[in-house]
C-alpha cells in the first residue's frame, strides 16, 4: 500500500497577467501516495476555502491525461517527473516525505499568465486555424476505403496525431519554441494522402503564424521531446523542416 | 545556421587535413602556406570565409535575441534538464562565443602574420615578407608558450561540443532526418567533430611537446 | 405521482416506410438560398464531436456561426477523452452488417425506449461519418493491406467498430475541430473560448440569443442570433463522481428547461462496467478503462466466498485462486454474448456479485478483469500493441500492471441518456432552440451501446442538423439581426446577475466541492445502480436538504466580477441539484427496469432488468412550472411499427 507523505508545496501565485506574482509556500501533510497531484491541490484548495483564502487557479478537465488542459511545472518538469504523463496522471507516490515540490506555470512569452498557474494558449489555437486542416466541406465525400493506405504510414501519422497540445513542447523550451506542436500536425498531413493537395501552403502558412506570435527556434536541444506527455518525436520537426523547405524551393 | 554551419564544417576538415601535414613536413606544409597566400583565390575562399563566419555569428546572435525574448521575461525558479538533452545543445551561443574567441587568437597568431602581410606587401606597405609564408615557423613560435597550448586546447574543447551538437542539428533543421537516421547522424556527428579536433589537436601537443617536430 | 399533462409532445417524425423517411425528409424539406445564409447568425454552444462537427458544417453552408465553449480551446471537449471506438454499418468486415443491423442492435441496446424514426437515420448516416473522418486526415487503425480495420463491442455481433488506438474520441474530435479551424480561417465561425452560457434568451416565443459569461474577466454579455444549438454534453457529474471532465455540466441544458423546453428520460443514465474503483473520499473522478478492454479481458471473481474475504483482507492475491475456483459470471449468465454483453448488463452483473460479498478490493466493490487468458493465447506483444497503452495508464494511476496481475474495475457514472427534448429535426419544445450530442434525449433509449455516442455526436453535427436547422431557418430569412439591447436581453441578463449576487451573498463556509460531494452520495446512493420507491423518496428528500445546505452555508471566496472558478462551480451545482431532483422524479415515475435504469422491484426471478411496455412505452418529457414546483410530466408514446418489441436477450 502506498505511505501518506507530508511534504512542502511552493507554489507561484499571481493575480493576473500584468500584476507581479511570487512563491507562497504551503505545508502539506498526511497526504495517501494514491492521491494524483490535481487531488492534492483540490484539498489544498479545500483548506485555503475553509479559511476564507481565493483557492489556487490552476487548468485542468478531464484528469485522464488526454484533454491537454492541465500545465503545471512541477520540480523543473513540465507535468512533473514522470515521463509519458501529464500532470493529472501524476500521483503523490513519486514524491518522498519531506520534499519541497515547486509548482510553477508555463513560462512563454506567447502564453501569458492569466492567473496563478493558469496561461493563456489561444496562440497553439491560432497557429491550427492558420492552416491545420484539410479544406474540406462536410458531404461529398468519397468512400472511406477509397483511398488505401499502408499501416505503417497510419501508425506513423497516428504517433503524430496524438498530440494533446498542451504546451508542454513550449514550456520545456529554453527558446519558447513550438515547432514540436506545429511538427506533429504538418506530420500528421504530410504523412497522410489526404493532407497533400496543399502540403505547401499548410506548412507555409502555420510556420509564419508560429513565428508571428513570438514562439522562440528550434535549436534542436530536445527537451520537448523528451517532456512531451505523449512522447511525440523530433522526428516530426525533421520532416517539418524538410516540407518548409521543400514548400520554399517550390515558390 | 544550417547551411552556414554545414560549410565550417568542411572548411574545419580541410584545414585540419593541411595541418596534419606539418606532422610529417614542415616544408611541405610551408608550400601549402604558399599555395594558401595573397594568391586571388585563396584570397576569394578566405573573403568567402570570413563572410560565412559573420553570418554564422550574426544570425546565432539575431536568433539568440529572439528566443531569449520568446522565453518571456519570469524565468522558471527550478529547472531540470530530462537526460535527454545534451550539455552542448544548450549552451551552443557560449560555446560559438569561445569559438570565436579562439578564433581570434588564431587569427592573431598566424594569418595576421601571414597572409595579411602578403597582402600589405602587395599594396605596398613596407612589412618583411620573409616569414610570411613560412608557417611551420609560426606553428613551433607559438606552440612553444605553453599558455598559448592550454589556450589553444581550451579552444578545440569547446569546437568539439559545438561541432558534436551542431553537426545533426544541421542535419535535422535541414530535414534530412528521422528516427532511424537520427542515432546515425549522431554518430557520425561525434565521429567528424573528434576527427577534426583530435586533428588539430595532434599539431598542437606535437609541436608543443616533441622536439623533432615538422619532420625529423 | 406526478402531475401528468394531456399534452403530448409532437415528434414530427416524417410519414412513409422507415427507410425511406430520412430520404423523403431531406427532398421535401425547406431550403435557405446561400444568399440568404451569410444574414443568418446560428450560436452553438459547445464544441465537443457535436458542437464542432455542427458549427463547421452550419459555417461551410455559409451560415455566420458564433461557438461558444467553457474550455480555453475547442479541441478539450470531454468528446476527446472517448478511448474505444465509432459505429459505422459499413459492413467493411463482410459479416453481415447492414444499416438495418446497427438500427436492430441500437434500439433492442437501447432496451426498446428510443424512437425507431431517428435511430434509423442515425444507422443511415453513419457510415457517412466514417467517410468525412477520412476524408479530414483522421488516423483510423488499418489493415496491411491500407483498408480500415474493424474490432468489435458490447451489444453487437459484428465488427463495425472503427477506431484510431485507444484514443478514437481524440481523433474524431481533432478531425472535427480542425474543420472548425478551417472556418474560423474563413471568417464564417467566430471563436468564443472560456465562454459559459449561463442563460436562453427567448423573445416571442423563440430563442433568440444567450448570456454568457466570460470566465477571464467575469464580465456577463449578450449575444444575439436567429437559432441556438445545445450543445453542451450529459450531466453526470450530478453524481460528483462519474468519468466526464471535471467542467462538464448540465447547466445549458438546465437553463433551457428551466426557459421550457423539456427534459426527456432524465433517469436514463448509464453506468459503465470498466472503471477504476473509487479509492478514497479525496477522490476527484473515476478513470474509465475502454470497453475494448472487454474484447480480450475476461471478467471473474472467485467462486468461493472465502476466497473473496481473502482477497478483500489482502491476504491473497487473483492468482492465488486456481481457474477452476473462478466465476467468470458474464460468460455463465450470458453464454451469446459473454464478456460483450451491453454496458448496463455488464454492471449490474459486477454489482450483483459484490453485493453478494464476492468483491474483490478492500472496499468489496470490485471484479478482476483478467488478460491471463489473452496474453496466453495472442501473446503479450499482441496484447501490448492492441492495449499498451490503457495499461500503462491503469498503472500510473493504480501502480500494478495489468501485465502481471488482472486489473480491478467497477462500474461508475459515464453517459446520460437523458437530456434535452428534441424532435425529429432535433429541435427542442422551444422554437429555433436546437439541442444535439449527449446534451439531447437522442436516440439511445434507456442505455447507449458502447462506440454510439461517437457517432451520434457526428451524426447530428455534420449531417442531422445542417439540414434539419434549414426547415426552421428558412422562416426567418426576414427577421432582422436582433439587437441586444431588447428588454428580453436585459431582463435575462439582469436575472443572471441577481443569481451571481445571490450566490456570493451567501458567505456561509463550505466549499462547492464538499457540498457537491455530498449531492453525489446521495445520487449513487439512493438514485444510482438499483433504485427502489423508497430509495428515490429518500434522495428527494435528501437532495432538498442538500439544496438548504448549497444556499445556507456555500462560501465563495473572491469577486464576481473577474476570474472566480468557485463561482463558476458553484453556478453548475445549482444545476446539478435541480437535475438531480429531475432525475429521482423521472425514475420514481418509471415503474419498471430497463437498460440503464434498475428498479428494484421490477425485475425477472433470474434478476434481469423487466421492463413495462404497457404502462411505460413512452418518453418522459418533464416541464419546469416554476422554482420550487414539482414539473410536470408530458408522454410521447413510442410506436414500434418496425421492430417487434421483446424481451432482451443476450444468453443465446
Amino acid at each position: 500500500m502506498d505511505q501518506n507523505i507530508s511534504f512542502n508545496l511552493k507554489v507561484w501565485r499571481q493575480r493576473g497577467p500584468k500584476e507581479p506574482g511570487k512563491f507562497v509556500t504551503y505545508p502539506m501533510k498526511d497526504i495517501p501516495g494514491d492521491t494524483s497531484f490535481l487531488e492534492m491541490l483540490d484539498i489544498l484548495n479545500e483548506e485555503l476555502i475553509n479559511k476564507g483564502e481565493e483557492p489556487i487557479v490552476f487548468d485542468h478537465d478531464c484528469r485522464e491525461g488526454i484533454c491537454g488542459m492541465c500545465s503545471l511545472y512541477v520540480n523543473g518538469h513540465p507535468h512533473g517527473p514522470a515521463t509519458g504523463a501529464t500532470t493529472c496522471q501524476l500521483y503523490m507516490r513519486r514524491f518522498n516525505n519531506g520534499d519541497t515540490i515547486t509548482v510553477e506555470p508555463w513560462r512563454s512569452a506567447a502564453f501569458p499568465v492569466i492567473r496563478d498557474l493558469m496561461v493563456d494558449r489561444t496562440a497553439f489555437d491560432k497557429i491550427q486555424q492558420a492552416g491545420g486542416y484539410v479544406s474540406i466541406n462536410t458531404g461529398g465525400i468519397p468512400d472511406a476505403n477509397a483511398i488505401p493506405i499502408g499501416k505503417d504510414i497510419a501508425e506513423e501519422a497516428m504517433d503524430a496525431a496524438a498530440c494533446i497540445g498542451c504546451g508542454a513542447c513550449v514550456a520545456a523550451c529554453k527558446n519558447g519554441s513550438a515547432m514540436l506542436f506545429v511538427s506533429a500536425k504538418v506530420s500528421q498531413f504530410a504523412l497522410l494522402p489526404q493532407g497533400q493537395a496543399e502540403a505547401a501552403r499548410r506548412v507555409k502558412s502555420m510556420v509564419a503564424k508560429m513565428d508571428e506570435l513570438g514562439f522562440g527556434n528550434c535549436t534542436n536541444t530536445r527537451a520537448c521531446e523528451a517532456e512531451c506527455p505523449k512522447c511525440i518525436s523530433i522526428s516530426n520537426i525533421a520532416r517539418l523542416n524538410r516540407e518548409f523547405i521543400k514548400a520554399k524551393l517550390g515558390d | 545556421m544550417s547551411v552556414s554551419g554545414a560549410a565550417l564544417v568542411l572548411f574545419l576538415l580541410f584545414h585540419m587535413s593541411m595541418n596534419l601535414v606539418a606532422l610529417f613536413s614542415g616544408d611541405a606544409y610551408n608550400l601549402i602556406c604558399e599555395f594558401l597566400g595573397a594568391n586571388w583565390y585563396a584570397l576569394v575562399a578566405t573573403a568567402g570565409l570570413a563572410a560565412l563566419v559573420v553570418l554564422h555569428f550574426v544570425y546565432a546572435f539575431i536568433l539568440t535575441m529572439q528566443n531569449r525574448k520568446a522565453r518571456g521575461e519570469q524565468r522558471y525558479a527550478y529547472t531540470k534538464q530530462p537526460k535527454e538533452v545534451e550539455w552542448a545543445s544548450q549552451n551552443m551561443f557560449v560555446l560559438g562565443v569561445i569559438v570565436l574567441l579562439g578564433m581570434g587568437l588564431h587569427l592573431y597568431n598566424f594569418w595576421a602574420n601571414m597572409q595579411l602581410v602578403e597582402v600589405l606587401h602587395m599594396l605596398g606597405a613596407n612589412v618583411d615578407v620573409s616569414l610570411a609564408t613560412d608557417g611551420t615557423h609560426y606553428i613551433k613560435e607559438t606552440f612553444s608558450c605553453i599558455v598559448y597550448v592550454i589556450l589553444y586546447l581550451v579552444w578545440l574543447v569547446a569546437l568539439w561540443f559545438h561541432l558534436t551538437h551542431g553537426f545533426w542539428s544541421a542535419m535535422q533543421t535541414l530535414g534530412w532526418n528521422n528516427q532511424v537516421w537520427f542515432a546515425r547522424w549522431r554518430c557520425i556527428g561525434n565521429i567528424v567533430s573528434s576527427i577534426i579536433v583530435l586533428g588539430f589537436a595532434i599539431v598542437v601537443l606535437v609541436y608543443a611537446f616533441c622536439p623533432c617536430a615538422g619532420g625529423c | 405521482m406526478a402531475k401528468i399533462s394531456s399534452v403530448k409532445p409532437d415528434s414530427k417524425i416524417p410519414e412513409g416506410p422507415l427507410a425511406e423517411k430520412w430520404t423523403n425528409y431531406k427532398a421535401h424539406q425547406k431550403l435557405v438560398n446561400p444568399a440568404n445564409k451569410r444574414n443568418l447568425d446560428i450560436i452553438v454552444v459547445g464544441t465537443g464531436l457535436a458542437g464542432a462537427s455542427a458549427a463547421a458544417s452550419l459555417g461551410a453552408m455559409g451560415f455566420n456561426v458564433l461557438n461558444f465553449c467553457i474550455q480555453d480551446s475547442p479541441r478539450r471537449a470531454h468528446s476527446i477523452a472517448a478511448q474505444g471506438g465509432i459505429n459505422a454499418a459499413k459492413n467493411y468486415q463482410n459479416d453481415g452488417d447492414s444499416v438495418y443491423r446497427l438500427f436492430y442492435d441500437t434500439i433492442k441496446g437501447g432496451d426498446y425506449r428510443a424512437r425507431e424514426a431517428n435511430v434509423h437515420r442515425l444507422a443511415e448516416v453513419s457510415g457517412a461519418i466514417i467517410d468525412q473522418c477520412v476524408a479530414q486526415g483522421v488516423p483510423f487503425a488499418r489493415e496491411y493491406g491500407g483498408l480500415l480495420a474493424n474490432r468489435s463491442f458490447g451489444g453487437a455481433q459484428v465488427s463495425r467498430t472503427f477506431y484510431a488506438r485507444g484514443q478514437t474520441g481524440q481523433q474524431l474530435l481533432l478531425g472535427a475541430y480542425s474543420a472548425l479551424n478551417y472556418q474560423v480561417n474563413l471568417g464564417k465561425v467566430k471563436l468564443y473560448t472560456r465562454y459559459e452560457m449561463l442563460d436562453v434568451v427567448i423573445i416571442d416565443g423563440r430563442a433568440r440569443g444567450i448570456i454568457a459569461r466570460n470566465l477571464v474577466t467575469g464580465k456577463v454579455e449578450r449575444f444575439a442570433a436567429h437559432a441556438v444549438v445545445i450543445a453542451t454534453g450529459g450531466y453526470g457529474n450530478a453524481f460528483f463522481l462519474s468519468t466526464n471532465a471535471m467542467g462538464s455540466n448540465g447547466s445549458a441544458a438546465l437553463q433551457c428547461y428551466r426557459k421550457g423546453a423539456y427534459f426527456a428520460n432524465p433517469c436514463f443514465a448509464q453506468i459503465h462496467p470498466t472503471c477504476i474503483p473509487v479509492h478514497g473520499d479525496k477522490q476527484s473522478k473515476l478513470t474509465l478503462m475502454s470497453e475494448s478492454l472487454r474484447n480480450d479481458g475476461r471478467i471473474w471473481v472467485p467462486k468461493k466466498l472465502e476466497d473473496a474475504k481473502a482477497l478483500q483482507a489482502g491476504k491473497k492475491k487473483a492468482s492465488d485462486i486456481p481457474d477452476e475456483d473462478r466465476d467468470f459470471y458474464l460468460e455463465r449468465r450470458y453464454p451469446a454474448f459473454g464478456n460483450l454483453v451491453p454496458r448496463d448488463v455488464a454492471s449490474r452483473a459486477a454489482k450483483e456479485r459484490c453485493d453478494k460479498g464476492y468483491g474483490v478490493n478492500n472496499t468489496g466493490l470490485a471484479v478482476f478483469l483478467d488478460f491471463k487468458y489473452a496474453i496466453q493465447r495472442l501473446g503479450k506483444e499482441v496484447v501490448k500493441q492492441r492495449y499498451g497503452n490503457l495499461f500503462d495508464m491503469y498503472e500510473e494511476i493504480t501502480d500494478v500492471s495489468p501485465y502481471e496481475e488482472p486489473m480491478i474495475i467497477y462500474p461508475a457514472i459515464h453517459h446520460t441518456m437523458g437530456g434535452i427534448w428534441v424532435d425529429y429535426e432535433l429541435q427542442t419544445s422551444i422554437p429555433g432552440l436546437f439541442a444535439i450530442g449527449e446534451a439531447n434525449f437522442s436516440d439511445h433509449g434507456a442505455n447507449r451501446l458502447g462506440a454510439s455516442a461517437l457517432m451520434q455526436g457526428l451524426a447530428d453535427g455534420y449531417f442531422v442538423l445542417p439540414y434539419t436547422m434549414q426547415n426552421y431557418l428558412s422562416d426567418q430569412i426576414q427577421v432582422k439581426r436582433f439587437s441586444t439591447d431588447a428588454p428580453e436581453f436585459v431582463a435575462a441578463e439582469k436575472a443572471v446577475n441577481d443569481k451571481i449576487a445571490k450566490l456570493m451573498a451567501i458567505k456561509g463556509k463550505r466549499s462547492v466541492d464538499s457540498i457537491h460531494k455530498e449531492l453525489g452520495h446521495v445520487m449513487w446512493e439512493y438514485v444510482g445502480m438499483a433504485r427502489t420507491k423508497e430509495s428515490l423518496e429518500t434522495a428527494i428528500k435528501k437532495i432538498a436538504e442538500v439544496e438548504k445546505i448549497f444556499w445556507s452555508e456555500l462560501r465563495i471566496p473572491g469577486v464576481a466580477d473577474s476570474l472566480n472558478v468557485e463561482l463558476e462551480k458553484a453556478l453548475r451545482l445549482l444545476d446539478f441539484i435541480e437535475i438531480g431532483k429531475l432525475m429521482a422524479y423521472d425514475a420514481l415515475n418509471r415503474e419498471e427496469s430497463c437498460g440503464g435504469h434498475f428498479r428494484e422491484e421490477h425485475q425477472t426471478e433470474e434478476g434481469e432488468a423487466k421492463r413495462n411496455d404497457e404502462a411505460f412505452s413512452y418518453v418522459a418529457c418533464w416541464k419546469y412550472t416554476g422554482e420550487g414546483n414539482e414539473p410536470e410530466l408530458l408522454k410521447e408514446d413510442l410506436n414500434y411499427q418496425y421492430i417487434k418489441v421483446q424481451q432482451r436477450n443476450y444468453k443465446n
